[in-house]
């Protein structure tokens, strides 16, 4: 314990003096490390984050040292002790990569007030060294949700959650809402995996919908085990790329997918560092911004469909439209967006309740 | 006859498959603790056999050829366990912690490049007319040769340790290994025997993961099944049918409370996401609180090295 202050402290007194000059000016090489939720090989949201990483050495070079990172990091206490050694281990800047290091990430952050972090997909703020960013995922789920409404023939559509926190419930009412205007008989069926990460259970989950009548399944957990699973339907079911492209499934089940792009933001953040024109920030782009792809529409789905997906998306990202504008009312019947409304973004980051029209709670 | 809108039928299907891998594991471990060795490496194992599994497949383009290469790359990896702790005497617990890291990295190495290929398909057992059967068919006739297989493997394993001599010289072994061995057993060839069959049934486990049940290959596809295989052995008391009845009820209440998701039933689904480890520790207490026989039931030498000059 005591060498560990003692190198705390160390590292704050270096950091001091580095904060003091260098990042004012900028600086000559920036140590970049990663905290991922999950291995790089997960073909999915793990894997994104580290191209953003190599995208990031790709730009800067000798510049940058992001060769630190560290796979599978659990969400708990085991993140702080990781955080921790990063910080003692000379990272300028550490992107944690996942909603559930959001207190660990703080409460590091707060110990040493001269590393930058990164939290993705977080709210908390609680030093000012911690920046937030996150991607407009609801998006690509909106156009997910009109392919779902018009591909369907069963009119059960299905969703693999993975958490019940707001990130999750946003896509899941985006999702529906834009089936739903599409088609106003679909029906969807929400399964909580609760994991990020288990391909075999991700599976089950997407089995258990199959068998249950459903034939467009979307996924918010990280492999692309649920697509493995609706392939051995032979085309009876289909299902989307999640946070990766995840192509090896074209054309059918995967007809098109929701790709997260971190490159730019990565190497704009370490580029701020290094140019010194850092500053805390609190990012959420969305398709406009480049951080949300939508992967190609594949043959398996009708050119007018096809068609009338594209122009949702170029719409959402001219700002012609907003994937909630109202009349919305929350599940249980209370006006939530009049008509016309477009949802504030502090709505969307706090959600914790279904639309109208999904059956089922959110469980708490 | 539905419950809850799932068909009973098509629940038991799917908690059949859903149980194969853990089954494996847990018997080939089981044997491996009844003749005193704890290997704590059966997640490594089992995710070494779900990649050697599944690059032996694809190269091959049969299943069959896959499972046989799933199990021999856990029987590699646990060569090297029974090297360290049966010939140079390593503590069983860190060594076995250390071959499941090992083997979560060593896959991962071994897997670069075949994220995202399709191995060939499993095809189900032909039973021809009895797959009609209403109900049976559904639920117990229409499954791939592992789900057979595994259950035969668990009765065969029951059979040898309960009326073979084989089976009576390997819990002898486990039990006392300095008795054994004064009756003349190798002890130490005995072992690495069962340490090599518990690889091979875990290198099975983890081939029908990447092979059968999610058929593709992920890091960390496994996703800490060895360790519930650990834990299905204790709650089993080293019994081998009770190990079939672990493995479906950790499987069956996966499978059910996301089915019952699925079929929108209102059930808090994280009571029963635990409920497999809380039964876990509620056997360990009321089989511990028993008196004489009804007590523990773990090999006495289980964990403990053995060295002839003792």
């Amino acid at each position: 314990m005591k060498r560990r202050t003692l190198l705390a402290s160390a590292a704050t007194a270096l950091g001091l003096t580095l904060s003091g000059t260098a990042w004012a000016e900028g600086m000559d090489k920036v140590k970049a490390c990663f905290v991922y939720v999950g291995p790089i090989g997960d073909g999915g949201w793990t894997y994104q984050h580290d191209q953003g990483r190599l995208a990031v050495i790709e730009k800067f070079g000798d510049k940058v040292d992001a060769s630190t990172y560290q796979e599978s990091v659990p969400e708990g206490a085991d993140a702080e002790r990781v955080l921790t050694q990063m910080a003692l281990g000379g990272c300028n800047i550490i992107f944690t990569t996942s909603f559930g290091y959001m207190d660990a990430t703080n409460a590091v952050a707060k110990k040493f007030p001269n590393v930058k972090f990164e939290h993705a997909t977080g709210f908390k703020r609680e030093a000012p060294n911690v920046s937030t960013y996150n991607a407009r995922f609801y998006e690509g789920r909106a156009v997910e949700g009109l392919i779902a409404g018009r591909m369907t023939k069963s009119n059960k559509i299905g969703y693999i959650g993975s958490f019940p926190i707001p990130e999750v419930v946003m896509g899941i009412n985006a999702y529906y809402l834009n089936a739903k205007k599409v088609n106003p008989d679909v029906e969807l069926t929400v399964v909580w995996a609760y994991t990020w990460f288990d391909p075999a259970k991700e599976a089950d989950a997407a089995k258990a919908m199959i068998e249950q009548g459903v034939d467009v399944i979307a996924s918010h957990t990280d492999s692309t085990a649920p697509l493995a699973e609706a392939a051995k339907s032979n085309g009876a079911v289909i299902g989307f790329g999640q946070a990766s492209d995840m192509a090896e499934y074209k054309p059918s089940p995967r007809v098109t997918s929701i790709i997260d792009n971190w490159g730019p933001y990565y190497i704009d953040r370490v580029g701020a560092l290094l140019d010194g024109t850092y500053e805390q920030a609190d990012v959420w782009a969305g398709i406009k911004g480049g951080e949300v792809l939508i992967g190609e529409i594949t043959e398996a789905v009708p050119a007018e469909v096809k068609a009338e997906a594209e122009k949702l998306r170029d719409d959402i990202a001219s700002g012609a439209y907003h994937p909630f504008t109202g009349p919305i009312n929350k599940q249980d019947g209370s006006p939530w967006l009049a008509e016309g409304q477009t949802a504030p973004d502090g709505d969307l980051l706090g959600m914790n309740f279904y639309v109208e029209g999904i059956s089922g709670d959110i469980p708490q | 006859m539905d419950f809850y809108g799932i068909n009973p039928a098509v629940l038991i299907a799917s908690l059949m498959v859903a149980s194969v891998p853990i089954m494996l594991a847990a018997i080939g471990e089981l044997v491996v603790e009844k003749a005193g060795v704890l290997n704590l490496g059966v997640e490594g194992m089992m995710i070494m056999g779900a990649v050697c599994g599944f690059i032996t497949a694809v190269h091959t383009g049969s299943p069959w050829a896959g499972f046989l290469g799933g199990a021999a790359g856990a029987m590699a990896i646990s060569l090297i366990f029974a090297l360290l702790t049966q010939v140079f005497l390593a503590n069983q617990v860190a060594t076995g912690l250390a071959m499941t890291l090992f083997g979560l990295g060593l896959s991962s190495l071994m897997g670069q490049g075949y994220n995202g290929i399709k191995p060939p398909a499993m095809a189900d057992v032909p039973l021809g007319p009895l797959e009609d059967i209403p109900f049976i068919g559904r639920a117990f006739l229409s499954h791939d040769a592992m789900v057979y297989v595994s259950i035969l493997i668990v009765a065969g394993v029951w059979a040898v340790l309960k009326y073979s001599r084989v089976g009576l010289i390997l819990r002898a072994v486990g039990e006392n290994h300095d008795a054994a061995h004064a009756l003349g057993y190798k002890v130490r060839r005995i072992r690495v025997l069962a340490i090599l069959f518990g690889a091979a049934m875990a290198g099975l486990g983890g081939a029908y993961v990447s092979l059968v049940r999610v058929p593709q290959w992920t890091d960390g596809i496994t996703a800490g099944a060895g360790w519930i295989a650990l834990a299905i052995v204790v709650f089993a008391s080293w019994k081998p049918w009770r190990v079939l009845i672990g493995a479906y009820l950790f499987g069956g209440i996966t499978v059910l409370q996301l089915n019952l998701q699925a079929a929108g039933a209102r059930i808090p689904v994280e009571y029963l996401s635990m409920s497999p480890y809380l039964i876990t520790i509620l056997v360990l207490v009321i089989m511990s609180s028993g008196k004489g026989r009804a007590g523990l039931n773990a090999p006495a030498a289980l964990g403990q090295n053995f060295h002839a000059s003792r």
